[in-house]
């Protein structure tokens, strides 16, 4: 997902919101979706927006899987948790992925290029295990395969269409 | 009255109450972990359930009201197998080190466990490995101890209005953490400690001193003083059997000296002290009619909280230090002075019922330029039973001994700063005397007194009205700062107390979050003010003495240099 789009600032985002705590999931939705993730800075804001504690916020938005406190990495990769993928191995495939890219779901490795999730099924249960890296799917994976794709992925610095 | 039936006993209940209430009310005891009283029911630990008949499950007690005609048994076999297996599935996920736990002997998990008598945990739960945070100079953070009861987030929002710490994450991850997990330190937190009176665990409680105190005692290098603050006189009792709010002023001099203390002195002294300055220094903006109204500055989490929410009310605090700061830097000169002892050498030891206390003893300002703190350590009531423990002190033979002179017997006006709307009672007293040269006659605020939120009163001095408010508890305080600060509030003199109570109620007393037993307490403080000779800080002739030989007199140069102290706006995520 890689944009150049101007974002907004971000009490243009908020602004149309009432200063009331019940808007508190719309705001962070729509933040999430100008910047990509919730940066402590957007917390900040809102927390003094909305005149609610940050421990609140930060509370709500680790809560749910929807919302991303870390930019997100060049390279996203979405490990399938799925039914048909876990009976396929994919736990052990998490594993090599977090030792391959040296960073837990849900964070961005240090240089930016790669950040790691799951996801509770693609719909793609035929090439299990699975994954879906920047919107493209990978299947009947192995931690061969994978550490192949990981490596010339990192070496090019991007996903090849 | 409605009628209910609990464990085949007909009673009356209030209509309204809670089963627990009401049960408690009849006698009856009902485990809890997750409630506290006073706040809304949060039904997360299911400890308390009972037997309702008629309904198909068993029901939480603490979050569903008497109806009438109810059966209710609250010792059925079906309610305790409950209650164990809630216990023994909290057990499963625990680490078990309680031989070691700080919370060791005063934990509920643990005393659950030993009243319920788990005998075993048949289940292997998943247990945290998150870090300790030792980030605070009050409080330290377990996480791993945590058995997610969400007391201490609840008292931190919803009693003290902070909010430093809320549950974070999901299912088995869920944690209490700070928000973006932050140090504590790092946070809104004002050490007050109430978390640490809250938590059933071991996972808050206070940062270590005893060592370092009875290291120091025994390498005999240093002078070491000891003073100990008003609430500790109605609150150490409790450590060992006393009825709540048992007076133990003499036992507590006694204990401190036979530890091994070279003099122990009584905080009522700073406390009048205190009230020398903050009654002239409010007399004296009263008549100069500036910088209205005057905020008491001897709550240090108030004065975190303020440096915090409030930086343009900072130069509405009074700029005297607290009584403990005050009695450390007047033992580090004035009798340093007259006994011929070098202040370098001198190692003062605060007993306080507060976890703020030990924050407020590290701030830099509070120590002189040579960088001598007025305070060295600060121990908790808490942490003074565990010092007593580890020296065998016995505390029922313990005969009864005065505090050290030259800072004299303890006054009423000095022994009610343990209580919410003492400070201001105190300098009421005395700001009657500096306007009009006259004693008080009545000398008794009720108004001011007891464990409602705000507390408001007018009180006529000469020709003027003093119009004056006290906050008990800091989520009061941000109403009235708030007044304040938009220019709107009528008020003279404000004083605010972040622990429920007051000092009474501090984080640094007996685990456990009692606003009952911090009543008592308080009682217990305003009758010993009564039985005191001396009841105004003017009169007390220690008082009198050290200005004499020493200041001079309130706001003096010297009193500024040695006394006062300054404020800075802090900025942290809030």
């Amino acid at each position: 997902m890689e944009t150049t789009q101007q974002t907004r600032p971000i009490d243009e985002v908020i602004a149309k919101y009432p200063k009331a705590r019940e808007h508190l999931i719309s705001i962070l939705q729509e933040v999430q979706a100008e910047y990509g993730f919730l940066s402590t800075e957007s917390i900040n804001r809102i927390s003094s927006y909305l005149n609610l504690p940050s421990s609140k916020i930060f509370g709500v938005a680790t809560f749910y899987n929807q919302f991303k406190l870390n930019a997100p990495g060049r390279i996203q990769v979405a490990i399938c948790r799925g039914t048909a993928c876990h009976v396929k191995g994919s736990l052990n495939l998490l594993d090599s992925c977090r030792q391959l890219l040296g960073i837990e779901v849900g964070q961005t490795s240090k240089d930016g290029l790669f950040s790691l999730e799951t996801v509770a099924c693609l719909g793609c249960c035929s090439i299990a295990p699975a994954m879906m890296v920047n919107g493209q799917f990978f299947g009947r994976l192995d931690k061969k395969k994978l550490e192949y794709l990981i490596e010339t992925w990192r070496a090019s610095g991007r996903v090849e269409e | 009255m409605i009628n209910i039936t609990i464990n085949n006993r007909k009673i009356e209940a209030t209509p309204g109450a809670t089963i627990l209430e009401a049960a408690q009310a009849a006698g009856e005891k009902i485990p809890t972990l997750c409630h506290i009283k006073e706040l809304f029911p949060s039904g997360a630990c299911r400890m308390c359930v009972v037997e309702v008949k008629g309904k198909p499950n068993l029901t939480p007690s603490c979050a569903f009201p008497v109806e009438e005609g109810m059966e209710i048994q609250t010792r059925s076999p079906r309610v305790i197998n409950a209650r164990r297996t809630i216990t023994q599935l909290l057990l499963a996920s625990h680490p078990f080190d309680c031989l070691t736990c700080p919370k060791n002997g005063y934990c509920e998990l643990q005393s659950l466990s030993s009243e319920y008598g788990i005998d075993r945990v048949p289940f292997q739960g998943k247990t945290r490995h998150h870090y300790t945070d030792f980030s605070s100079p009050s409080i330290i953070r377990e996480p791993d101890k945590c058995i997610l009861c969400g007391r201490c987030v609840r008292i931190c929002e919803e009693i003290q209005g902070v909010a430093a710490i809320d549950f974070t994450r999901r299912g088995f991850d869920t944690m209490v953490l700070p928000p973006f997990e932050m140090d504590l330190s790092e946070t809104t937190c004002v050490n007050c400690g109430q978390c640490t009176l809250a938590c059933p665990t071991g996972a808050l409680h206070e940062v270590r001193a005893v060592e370092k105190v009875i290291q120091t005692l025994q390498e005999g290098k240093k002078y070491l003083v000891a003073q100990a603050a008003p609430a500790i006189r109605v609150s150490l009792g409790d450590f060992f059997g006393l009825p709540p709010g048992t007076n133990v002023t003499g036992k507590v001099a006694a204990a401190l000296r036979r530890m091994g203390f070279r003099q122990v002195f009584d905080t009522d002294f700073a406390a009048d002290l205190t009230i020398m300055e903050e009654g002239t220094e409010l007399v004296s903006r009263i008549r100069k009619n500036e910088k209205l109204p005057l905020f008491t500055s001897c709550c240090p989490a108030w004065v975190k909280y303020a440096e915090i929410y409030y930086p343009e009310l900072l130069p509405n605090i009074s700029t005297c230090k607290s009584p403990q700061e005050m009695m450390g830097a007047t033992i580090k000169s004035y009798l340093a002075q007259k006994q011929n002892i070098d202040p370098k050498d001198i190692f003062v030891v605060s007993v306080m019922p507060c976890t703020a206390k030990k924050y407020e003893a590290e701030r830099p300002e509070l120590s002189s330029e040579a960088g001598i703190a007025d305070v060295d350590a600060v121990i908790t009531t808490r942490q003074l039973n565990r010092m007593m423990r580890i020296f065998g002190i016995e505390f029922g033979s313990l005969e009864e001994e005065d505090f050290d002179r030259p800072f004299g017997a303890p006054t009423g006006s000095g022994d009610i700063f343990a209580a919410s709307g003492g400070v201001m009672e105190s300098a009421l007293r005395t700001a009657y005397h500096l306007l009009t040269g006259k004693d008080l006659e009545k000398l008794d605020f009720e108004d001011v007194r007891g464990m409602s939120g705000v507390k408001e009163a007018a009180v006529t001095i000469g020709e003027r009205t003093i119009r004056i408010a006290v906050a008990n508890r800091l989520g009061n305080a941000r109403q009235i700062a708030e007044r304040v600060k938009q220019g709107n509030s009528p008020w003279d003199f404000i004083e605010i107390m972040a622990c429920p109570g007051g000092c009474a109620g501090g984080g640094g007393q007996l685990f456990g979050y009692d606003p009952e037993r911090v009543q008592k307490r308080i009682t217990a403080i305003y009758s010993l003010d009564r039985s005191r000779t001396v009841r105004m800080s003017y009169k007390n002739p220690a008082i009198t003495a050290v200005y004499k030989e020493f200041f001079g007199e309130p706001g003096s140069h010297k009193a500024h240099e040695l006394l006062h102290t300054e404020y800075e706006p802090r900025v942290v995520q809030k």
